[in-house]
């Protein structure tokens, strides 16, 4: 099945960006860790991943009455800090959680995609 | 057999295989256990008409089958459109292959499905009754103290999380053993503890549940031998269900010291001993069980309320205080403590509890027994009345109305 991760906050992990340029450096390497993790994993698969620019970049849609309108914010909570995001295929919630350690301990939340028939 | 003795019994030996089978061909932990029901809800309306079939479990798997399938066919028929595609869909929806290490008991893997982390702690208790032992979704209501429709409605959200979320209906990874068998503990301890709760009615259902957590610790313990957590779990809770019989009469709570001893079943007491004997010291959250344990056995060994080793009680509180920092576990102390060494000491270690639990009746109510046993009756009345304010009502709050109007009199 296939899981979307979202990389939704820092936890106790300093910010990127008063990071030192090694500290910066060994939090990527775990992110290419994990890739090579999932590749070695059978059934597991990343299908997609990035990191998102600031939420101050995005932009909300609403449809209301057949109108569409474009606004800045207001943002859902939990959007708000959403930094990257995976879209995994897994074959279960442990065997996905389990390589999920080996990235930085951000805070995730992992949702799965309902299966299309 | 009557068709009804033979249905309990299948019930009672073969509910949580039977789920366990079924799960391991669909995965789908909300078709799975209604489609189980009913067979056996088919099973008790038909046996007695038309005989007993020969291999009954069989015959619950196959009726269970079919209405697995049949469900599986609607979805398929609402999702597609194309009843002939759907009746394909439906049987490719059987794991074609049976899962790695299928010579495991498949109710382990039932069991760490239903305590699985990533569902709340609250509803894994009831889940795990349900999936291995078919406790009657009407029964674990009574237990958590909830109507039935709102236990089955919460058991119904747990089972759609298991079809829905990804959580494995399988044996863990042995790395993960550690922490995942303490949560198998924290579920069966917790379903037991409920059944226990001092609340009056429905008060035969619930110890019988309780029974059933008991049954439940057994059965896990056996399907992962050598675990300590399970080991210590298990002789915990048999000590403390061997009492059962002695603890209330008629809906009022009889203390530790004034039960009818020759109530307590000296057979599971045994059992308890025995299991609790072959266990080492431990960490964590094995230690703290087998320390409850041990203290259970101090109790239910001794011949008489005096006769308790109340030294070895002490030591052994002290040492699950320093495990886990409780102040109860410490106000647990100074009664020990005050049973050998006297009222004084025990109020010595009190002063230091009040500063870590303000505001609790537990605490008032020991000083007021200590102060009694010292024969300082107006101290004793004082905080037999402060006890009386901060207690909820209940058979404590009884106790306690009860001592006041006996101080008072003398």
């Amino acid at each position: 099945m296939k899981f979307l991760v979202l990389l939704i906050g820092e936890g106790e992990l300093p910010a990127w960006d008063t990071l030192t340029e090694e500290e910066q450096a060994a939090g990527l390497g775990k992110f290419e860790e994990f890739d090579a993790a999932c590749r070695n994993r059978d059934g597991v698969s990343i299908v997609s991943g990035e990191a998102l620019a600031p939420m101050t970049s995005a932009t909300v849609v609403k449809t209301r009455g057949g109108k569409t309108t474009l606004t800045e914010g207001p943002y859902a909570e939990a959007v708000e800090g959403l930094g990257g995001f995976f879209l995994i295929e897994a074959p279960d919630l442990d065997v996905l959680t389990e390589l999920l350690t080996i990235l930085p301990a951000y805070d995730m939340q992992i949702v799965p995609a309902v299966d299309q028939v | 057999m009557r068709p009804a003795a033979v249905l309990d019994e299948v019930w009672r030996e073969d509910w949580g295989r039977l789920l366990g089978q079924l799960m391991s061909r669909f995965r789908r932990a909300d078709l799975v256990e209604d489609a189980l029901a009913e067979a056996f809800a088919q099973a008790a309306e038909q046996w007695g008409r038309v005989g007993v079939p020969e291999n009954p479990p069989a015959w619950l798997r196959e009726v269970a089958r079919r209405r697995i399938l049949d469900a599986l066919r609607r979805e398929a028929t609402a999702a597609s459109k194309s009843p002939l595609l759907a009746a394909g869909l439906a049987w490719a929806a059987e794991a074609a292959t049976p899962l790695p290490g299928a010579d495991v008991d498949e109710r382990l893997a039932l069991l760490f499905m239903a305590t699985h982390p990533a569902l709340a702690e609250d509803v894994r208790p009831a889940l795990a009754l349900r999936f291995v032992l078919g406790v009657p979704t009407s029964e674990i209501a009574a237990l958590f103290l909830v109507p039935t429709p709102t236990m089955a409605a919460r058991l119904t959200r747990a089972k759609a999380r298991l079809a829905s979320a990804g959580i494995p209906f399988a044996v863990p990874d042995l790395d993960r053993w550690p922490e995942r068998v303490d949560e198998v503990a924290r579920a069966i301890y917790l379903a037991f503890t409920s059944g226990y709760a001092p609340v009056g009615g429905q008060e035969v259902v619930r110890l019988r549940v309780a029974g059933e957590a008991v049954r439940l610790a057994v059965l896990a313990s056996e399907l992962l031998p050598g675990s300590p957590v399970l080991e210590a779990l298990t002789a915990l809770l048999q000590l403390q269900h061997a009492r059962r019989d002695a603890r209330s009469d008629r809906g009022r709570l009889i203390l530790l010291a004034d039960q009818d001893r020759s109530l307590w079943h000296a057979d599971e007491i045994e059992a308890g001993v025995a299991r609790l004997a072959a266990l080492s010291p431990g960490s964590g959250y094995a230690e703290e069980l087998r320390l409850q344990a041990l203290i259970a056995a101090f109790h239910s060994t001794a011949g008489t309320a005096e006769a308790t080793d109340w030294h070895a009680l002490a030591r052994t509180y002290a040492r699950l205080e320093a495990l886990t920092g409780s102040p109860i576990v410490r106000l647990n102390r100074a009664v020990a403590v005050a049973e050998y060494a006297g009222p004084a000491a025990g109020l010595a270690l009190l002063a230091e509890v009040a500063k870590q639990l303000p505001g609790h009746h537990r605490v008032a109510l020991v000083r007021a027994e200590l102060l009694r046993r010292e024969d300082d009756v107006v101290g004793a009345v004082s905080a037999y009345r402060i006890a009386l304010e901060l207690c909820p009502s209940g058979t404590e709050r009884d106790h306690i109305i009860a001592r006041l109007a006996e101080l008072e009199r003398a």
